[in-house]
């Protein structure tokens, strides 16, 4: 039985995350900014569990909360286990183009603000010497795109940050955890016409829970995008910044 | 625009679909909208040509379950399935169940669905407490028995009309054992039917009879008795044995529902030896078609019907042999025709359609024209003795005819949002 801290708990992986943690009779803690929507996926997880839920709704960018965050998750739960980092924004590239502030806040919520809560939580598992940080990033961020290299920017620094975090945390015995999905059909993703690479949150949220329990390092999910993004990563970059994708 | 269909795989039509994820999210601005659960209905009831269906499988969340009490509070989108899955184990169960558990709560009420034990519990609507409507201006009005008491009652049996369901509390019943103590009796014909029933439906929760449509003359009717209640065993477990379910993989050919083998599957449904008395679980025996994934595909490429009747019971012989007369000179009748006495518990919904009195259902396959001629000849015998169709099965039913069959309709269109219509309500105000 774990103690686990999910912040952005009503995203569509979040949730189905919440439901497999919560059915093993882990004890979580859920923060998210939105107060309705974090009762909704309390009470849910409340009536089909007899784990402990405590909820906590907050704006994740505003970092000077993280340190007090988990704190009060840690006395809350009487410990704390696991760290898992499931929000973010999938930014309209578009806009960032035309403006450098919403690329500058696209920035902040995929990437900089990710990093502050990782580096309290890496501070106080290294302290502990035990712990899990586990955080989604994307399969966006293992090369640069036309189509949405702003996200991909965020995404592929968190997964350079997370991989110097793992390289200095593995001698203290803290497990960092990578997880880039492909195409994954949540509300996130609704107005995407969805094809046969598309599967649903709850694949994610299985394999996410595999890899925890195995103790991964970087895992792509499903298993099959780490060949796409190794194919998409081999191709030379004068071909590659000819092609749309 | 996308197309789409129901259960029936008939009428195939256009329309945009939205999904809903969260309660307390607000509507779409849309002239024209409809609530879509499961689309286990099977004609048009679920489907809005050239408007949008709020396609609410994403909202599935249980907000409170009284264990003491057996009372549930989910969102609509629900599924019975997923209610069971919680509730077995815990000692309670559906107060009433239609024959498929792959049905949203927000179904269930708009259809005000009805089950084996109706001549018990009545339909679904008399175990709905209370429930929230999403009305397309935006209020949300909880609705109960005392409080906005007329959309309450028009929005059991309302077919989607009257705004969006966004949960649902329902009264459920204590069970011992998540086992079915089950009989199985033949009889001979209607008339026998008739009498079985009658000495026997006091004695079981559940009853519901299969019939041989092909079977004429002095077999009229002709089939078995399936009476169960559930056990005392005190054993309570969920969830379906794992392989228990095959898939129809592809549509079946159309030359192969005809009435050969339709003949052939149902006179050995009829002689296949049973034990009388048995004990099965209870997925098995309320849901024994959800054992085939997609068995919509049996009927091919165009489709199928299904009709559902009910008459009174006074005259309901005559009025029942009439129309399995009509059936089984027709050649057209299928596997799957069901026979059950209604009890006299009123249903709540002003367009409810359990009532008093005898329902036959049966699948057609669609053969076009010759399908539909029939039917119409069967809502004339319907008709004839004060009966009504049921909407939920419903794609071709005249103006006229449901006019008669739900004289509630005219005080129930003062209900209907604004911004809500569906392909089957436009068809039957024509």
């Amino acid at each position: 039985m774990k103690k686990i801290l999910i912040l952005g708990a009503t995203s569509a992986i979040a949730e189905k995350l919440t439901q497999a943690f919560a059915a093993k009779g882990d004890s979580l803690y859920l923060v998210a900014r939105n107060k309705e929507r974090l009762t909704i996926i309390a009470d849910d997880l409340q009536v089909q569990n007899d784990s402990d839920v405590y909820t906590h709704s907050l704006d994740l960018t505003d970092t000077g909360q993280h340190e007090t965050l988990l704190q009060s998750a840690e006395s809350k739960m009487g410990g704390l286990d696991i760290v898992m980092i499931a929000y973010g924004t999938l930014s309209d590239q578009k806009e960032s183009e035309s403006s450098f502030k919403n690329t500058l806040s696209e920035l902040n919520i995929n990437c900089l603000s990710v990093i502050s809560i990782c580096t309290h939580a890496a501070n106080l598992f290294e302290a502990k010497g035990s712990g899990c940080i586990a955080v989604i990033s994307s399969v966006a961020g293992d090369r640069g795109r036309q189509s949405n290299y702003v996200y991909g920017t965020a995404k592929g620094a968190l997964s350079i940050f997370l991989q110097g975090l793992r390289n200095r945390l593995d001698r203290k015995g803290v497990h960092v955890l990578t997880i880039k999905p492909g195409f994954v059909d949540t509300p996130m993703t609704k107005d995407f016409k969805k094809g046969l690479l598309w599967v649903g949150p709850e694949t994610i949220a299985k394999g996410i829970v595999r890899a925890i329990d195995k103790r991964k390092d970087v895992v792509y999910l499903p298993f099959f995008w780490r060949y796409i993004m190794l194919i998409i990563k081999l191709i030379p970059e004068r071909i590659f910044k000819k092609l749309s994708l | 625009m996308k197309k789409s269909y129901s259960w029936g795989r008939y009428p195939v039509i256009e329309q945009s679909c939205q999904e809903v994820f969260w309660r307390d999210q607000e509507l779409i601005d849309a002239p024209s909208m409809l609530p879509y659960g499961q689309g286990r209905s099977y004609g048009d009831v679920c489907v809005n040509e050239g408007g949008v269906v709020l396609q609410t499988s994403k909202l599935h969340h249980y907000i409170n379950l009284d264990e003491s009490k057996g009372i549930l509070r989910a969102e609509s989108g629900t599924t019975l399935e997923q209610i069971l899955k919680l509730i077995v184990p815990k000692g309670w169960f559906l107060p009433v169940t239609p024959g498929t558990k792959y049905v949203s709560l927000g179904g269930a009420v708009a259809n005000d669905v009805h089950g084996k034990n109706h001549h018990r519990a009545g339909s679904f609507g008399c175990h709905v407490l209370a429930f929230e409507l999403l009305r397309s201006n935006g209020e949300r009005l909880i609705c109960t028995n005392d409080q906005n008491q007329e959309l309450f009652h028009a929005t059991i049996g309302g077919l989607g009309l009257t705004g969006l369901i966004t949960w649902v509390e329902i009264k459920l019943k204590p069970i011992a054992s998540s086992y079915i103590h089950q009989q199985v009796s033949r009889f001979k014909n209607l008339e026998d039917f008739i009498r079985l029933n009658e000495s026997e439906e006091a004695n079981w929760e559940y009853t519901v009879a299969w019939i041989d449509c092909l079977a004429k003359g002095r077999n009229l009717g002709k089939g078995l008795y399936l009476a169960g209640k559930h056990d005392d065993d005190t054993r309570l477990e969920s969830g379906v044995e794992k392989n228990s379910s095959i898939t129809m993989p592809i549509d079946a050919p159309s030359w192969l529902l005809n009435r050969a083998s339709v003949q052939l599957f149902n006179s050995l449904y009829y002689r296949k030896p049973r034990k009388k008395l048995s004990r099965v679980y209870y997925d098995g025996y309320f849901y024994p078609l959800d054992k085939i994934a997609h068995w919509n595909r049996m009927y091919g490429k165009r489709g199928f019907f299904q009709y559902q009747c009910v008459v009174p019971v006074d005259e309901a012989e005559s009025a029942l042999s009439k129309i399995l007369e009509k059936i089984a000179r027709s050649g057209q009748g299928s596997f799957l025709s069901v026979l059950k006495k209604f009890g006299n518990n009123p249903a709540p919904g002003l367009l409810s359609f359990p009532r008093s009195g005898f329902t036959l259902a049966l699948d057609f396959a669609n053969r076009g024209e010759k399908t539909l001629q029939l039917f119409s000849e069967l809502d004339e015998i319907t008709m004839h003795y004060g009966g009504a169709v049921y909407p939920a099965k419903d794609a071709r039913m005249s103006a006229m005819a449901f006019k008669q069959f739900f004289p509630a309709w005219e005080n129930f269109s003062q209900y209907i949002d604004p911004h809500f219509s569906s392909s089957f309500w436009r068809r039957v105000n024509q």
